[in-house]
């Protein structure tokens, strides 16, 4: 069984965040084989971002796969870039604060998460990707939640402990979206 | 042993000082500035107590490392592509007068300043001539960030052992991933004060009262008395020689009925075994051969294969023009025809595009 994702959005959405709050998760608490491969421009903040994240039962032969079975866009530009990158089947995640207008694909699922109101909701812009990962993880069940959360906690918390309480309120809001878009499945 | 999830750049550095390096010298350059990143946070800690240089350029941080290799003393740089080629020079220089330094190329697009995406264009001037005068080195090309970190870990071992420089041909794509890896133990304080012990008959540290101080320079064997040159370079010659025989590491992986090879090398390779995975569940008899050490190049692999039931061999590479290619061509020898699957300037080789070619060159089931 593998598992490959493709995260999406611009520098500073805490995109790379996204993908190594998975992998550490994944490395360290199960036996599967974990890549991470990050690509993005030049710019630190406001250039394009994306990371590749595959978990797998087998050795990973190709850490960034053309073809991913979960696309998470942040924004609309990494929606309209990766929506082709979806197997047919797949599932691709969206950031439906900023990004209005759904591509036109029927053979992929679309899950609209409004993550960036959530987090200006919750108080902090910063804890976008939190929510989104709450979103996911509760959706595809590809790993234990209160693990993630764990992550979250000791790679973020370390430096910033103030914000583990935010990261949590994300992250749960995140997830009662994902389950509810997973019941109506 | 404990895996822990890591970067390549960073592996890489932890398994140098593990190794024993205590001096790194470098100059910053995507996509390898997590190595010289990771060196200047680690090497002042207490159980390192090493020495961390930020050169004002490459050729100096190059002309540093000569420095330090000319104590005695485990040491490195790194670069990529466009840096590497600025320390040449240096390179050349070290080589010559046979310093233990271990040199690492996390590669990039090129010709020239080319582009900051991984790439594998840097395969002639790692194996062929990294500077010049026409010396060789023991050339390791990691396919993974665990092989990079036990290819590092031995570097230095091999560097002492030929008093010769060793290379490291990785590319930004082993070095920017992340994966679990298992580190190796860290070489105690013993271990490394027994190996400068060994280097004090030739090493610079000082003339402390000894009847003539020692010299280091190009074109002379440090601890042996001065010889004309052509000597040294007989003597460096028969060295490369006997790494055909004794330093030659190759990969073959399901080859044993296999009617298709495919040929790659470093992170090529990785992308091709899961090519041949899934050629093998649709039925093709495919199988590779990886060289695991790009220089002495392994033609003994080439040599085994029995070219009477091969269809064909598919070389793949990150690079345009091929260049691992012609190492390929010049031991097959037209005894089968050979296809090549290429991506360059910074572009991933895809694996639909290794299977397409794979296919092709295959012909019917």
């Amino acid at each position: 069984m593998e598992n490959s994702i493709l995260i999406g959005g611009f520098g500073g959405q805490g995109v790379m965040i996204f993908g190594q709050l998975l992998c550490y998760t994944a490395a360290e608490t199960t036996d599967k084989y974990v890549t991470y491969f990050p690509s993005y421009s030049m710019e630190k903040r406001g250039g394009t971002a994306n990371c590749y994240v595959t978990i797998s039962d087998e050795p990973i032969g190709a850490p960034k796969a053309e073809m991913t079975d979960y696309v998470v866009a942040l924004n609309s530009l990494a929606m309209n870039k990766f929506v082709n990158n979806v197997y047919s089947g797949g599932t691709m995640f969206i950031n439906s604060s900023v990004c209005t207008e759904k591509p036109d694909r029927t053979d992929i699922t679309f899950v609209e998460v409004p993550a960036s109101d959530v987090a200006r909701e919750i108080g902090d812009s910063r804890v976008t990707n939190l929510c989104m990962i709450g979103a996911f993880i509760a959706y595809t069940d590809i790993l234990p939640p209160e693990k993630v959360l764990a992550t979250a906690f000791k790679k973020l918390g370390a430096k910033h402990p103030e914000f583990n309480a935010l990261n949590e309120a994300a992250f749960k809001r995140g997830m009662e979206i994902g389950k509810a878009a997973k019941a109506k499945k | 042993m404990e895996k822990v999830f890591m970067k390549g750049n960073e592996a890489i550095a932890e398994a140098a000082i593990r190794a024993g390096c205590r001096f790194f010298a470098g100059y910053p350059i995507t996509p390898q500035n997590e190595i010289p990143e990771y060196m200047s946070r680690r090497m002042p800690q207490p159980d390192v107590r090493g020495i961390y240089l930020q050169g004002e350029s490459e050729t100096a941080s190059a002309a540093m490392l000569y420095g330090a290799g000319a104590t005695g003393i485990r040491a490195m740089t790194s670069s990529s592509s466009c840096g590497i080629a600025l320390m040449s020079e240096v390179i050349a220089w070290m080589a010559g007068a046979c310093l233990p330094v271990v040199i690492c190329n996390m590669a990039r697009g090129g010709p020239g300043i080319g582009s900051i995406q991984p790439s594998q264009q840097d395969y002639f001037m790692a194996t062929k001539a990294s500077g010049n005068g026409g010396f060789r080195m023991l050339v390791f090309a990691p396919s993974t960030i665990q092989e990079a970190v036990d290819m590092m870990y031995r570097a230095f071992d091999l560097a002492q052992k030929y008093m010769n420089p060793v290379y490291i041909l990785s590319d930004g794509f082993t070095g920017a991933m992340m994966e679990p890896v298992v580190l190796p133990e860290m070489r105690s304080e013993e271990f490394l004060a027994a190996e400068r012990k060994k280097n004090e008959a030739w090493a610079a540290t000082g003339r402390k009262g000894a009847a003539r101080s020692h010299q280091i320079g190009a074109g002379q064997r440090p601890g042996f008395p001065r010889a004309p040159l052509e000597q040294k370079n007989k003597a460096d010659w028969e060295m490369y020689e006997s790494w055909k025989v004794n330093e030659v590491e190759y990969e073959n992986y399901k080859i044993e009925d296999a009617e298709l090879i495919i040929t790659s090398y470093g992170v090529s390779a990785r992308i091709a075994r899961s090519a041949v995975d899934m050629l093998r569940k649709e039925g093709y008899k495919v199988g590779m051969i990886r060289p695991i050490k790009v220089h002495p190049f392994p033609e003994i692999a080439y040599e085994q294969l029995d070219y009477n039931k091969l269809r064909g061999i598919l070389s793949v590479e990150m690079s345009i023009p091929p260049l691992f290619y012609y190492d390929v061509e010049a031991v097959v020898r037209k005894r089968t025809p050979i296809a090549t699957c290429l991506r360059s300037g910074g572009e991933i080789i895809e694996r639909s595009a290794i299977i397409e070619a794979a296919k092709k060159l295959y012909g019917d089931k």
